[in-house]
This record gives C-alpha cells, sequence and structure tokens, in this order.
C-alpha cells in the first residue's frame, strides 16, 4: 500500500463504499423487484468504481460492461416477463422469527469476516507495483499475461461451462412440444 | 485501502446472506446471490494490490460462472413460474416433503 494517499481518494474511496453499502441495504428492503435490480445496479457501478481506484481498471470496465449491463438486464427482462414488475403484497419478506434468524446469523458473519479482515497481511509485492506495471505495459496487459499463460487451462474450462449454461438453458426454457405431450402420457 | 475495501466486502456479503434468509421473491434472492458474489469480487481486487494480479484473474473467472448461472438459474425460474404460476418460495416447496 502506497504509504501516503491524497485525501481526494481517500475520500472518494469511502463516498463509493458507503454508496455501494447504501443502495445494497435499500436493494433488501425494497418490495418491488423493478426498484430492488435498480438499487443493485447502482451498488454495482459503486463497485466498479472502487476497482478503477484500486488498480483494477481492466476489471471495472468488465463489471459495468458485464454485471450492471448483461446479467442485470436479464433480470430484469425475466421481470418484465413474467410481469412481476407491481410490488407484490404475497408476504414477500417472512416471518419475524425468520428476521430475527437472519439477524443473528449477519452479526456472527459479520464478526467473523471482520475478524479476519483484522488478521496481519504480509504483502508479497511491493507498494504501488501493480500500478507502476500499468503504467509501463497499460491496463490490459497485466491481467491478460496470467489469464493466457498461468490460467489456460481455467480459461479453456470456462468456455465448457458457459456452452454448458447456453444448452441448459434452452432446455429449460423452452415450452413442451405437442408430441412430447402425447409421447408422456403413453 | 485493504482494510477499508475488506470492510465494505464483509458489509455487502452479510447484506446479501440477510437478504437471501428474509426474502421470499425467488428473483430478488437470486439477486442477493448476484450480491454475494461481487462483495467477494471486491475482496478480490483488495488482495490483488498487495498479492499480485492473480486476484483480478480470479474475478475474471467468477464473472463467467456468475453469468452462466444468472443463465441457467433465470431459465429455471421461468420454467416453475410456467408449472406454478408464482416466484414466491413459500409456495415452492415440493422437495421439503
Amino acid at each position: 500500500m502506497q504509504p501516503t494517499l491524497p485525501l481526494f481518494y481517500t475520500f472518494n474511496f469511502y463516498v463509493f463504499g458507503i454508496v455501494a453499502i447504501i443502495a445494497a441495504v435499500l436493494f433488501v428492503t425494497r418490495r418491488s423487484p423493478v426498484a430492488a435490480a435498480m438499487w443493485l445496479v447502482t451498488t454495482m457501478f459503486a463497485l466498479a468504481a472502487l476497482y478503477i481506484m484500486m488498480d483494477a481498471q481492466f476489471i471495472g470496465a468488465i463489471q459495468v460492461l458485464v454485471y450492471a449491463g448483461a446479467i442485470m438486464v436479464v433480470f430484469l427482462f425475466v421481470i418484465m416477463l413474467l410481469n412481476l414488475g407491481q410490488p407484490s403484497d404475497v408476504a414477500d419478506a417472512r416471518g419475524r422469527g425468520w428476521k430475527l434468524v437472519a439477524a443473528a446469523i449477519g452479526v456472527a458473519m459479520l464478526a467473523q469476516i471482520f475478524a479476519l479482515t483484522r488478521a496481519h497481511v504480509q504483502p508479497s509485492i511491493p507498494p504501488g507495483y501493480l500500478a507502476r506495471q500499468i503504467e509501463y505495459t497499460g491496463v490490459i496487459a497485466p491481467v491478460a499475461g496470467p489469464l493466457f499463460n498461468e490460467y489456460l487451462l481455467a480459461f479453456e474450462v470456462t468456455s465448457v461451462l458457459l456452452l454448458a449454461a447456453v444448452v441448459g438453458a434452452v432446455v429449460l426454457g423452452r415450452r413442451r412440444t405437442a408430441v412430447e405431450d402425447a409421447a408422456d402420457a403413453r | 485501502m485493504l482494510a477499508e475495501a475488506l470492510f465494505f466486502s464483509a458489509v455487502l456479503f452479510t447484506i446479501g446472506v440477510v437478504g437471501v434468509l428474509t426474502r421470499r421473491n425467488a428473483i430478488i434472492v437470486f439477486m442477493c446471490v448476484e450480491l454475494m458474489l461481487n462483495a467477494v469480487n471486491l475482496s478480490f481486487v483488495a488482495f490483488s494490490q498487495v498479492y499480485g494480479v492473480a486476484g483480478q484473474v480470479f474475478v475474471f473467472f467468477v464473472m463467467t460462472v456468475a453469468a452462466a448461472e444468472a443463465a441457467v438459474g433465470l431459465a429455471i425460474i421461468i420454467a416453475l413460474f410456467r408449472h406454478r404460476q408464482t416466484v414466491n418460495l413459500q409456495n415452492i416447496n415440493l422437495l421439503k416433503g
């Protein structure tokens, strides 16, 4: 970590982090699925800003394109397709018992993860190394190098995963034909 | 900024967990899972500042898995809706016996 960070940087870092948390709280408390999705998009934009501030410009751009763009559009599309836009009063939130259990588990998890983040971290690269690397080679090369060398197998396996997901989504989403229904009835 | 980023990540992850436990709308539960994945990504990016760029490569893979998961999960939700005319998880409990 850099020994002295500009105040402007620190201030903005906190602003985006707090925006992300507030938007996330609003996201889980909204009744309407569309409003919830919009707040989740806000969280993702704030996270993209945090990525960019932490020397991960490429990941920040991908976050906006893939998460805030593609994935959330798919969610909104399904909400629209199933006509779930109205805030439903059909007991969306669970009862008091569930809420107490959820709050207890939440506090316990927060304490655990927070204790973990207090652990001593031994940096394996010198401070500001990533920023200097980006200065020399550009934003994408530091990510692309390991992706196509050390993690090439995982990268290739990812393509199989995506193919399986596409086939699975098509099979699950299609309508059954009359011929199949007749075959099942027999 | 490592400690701050990890703090934000922990809070976001916990909000996602609480959302999964308290909501009944299947789509919102699903979006809470996405929020948890995002929180983990924030941790990865924060650690990539002190442990090298491999963390950013992992974020890349997590995003791919999230995209695949969203495609299949939403297809399952559409199939469920076609059968039961609802996405309320209280009415979808056949496996519970």
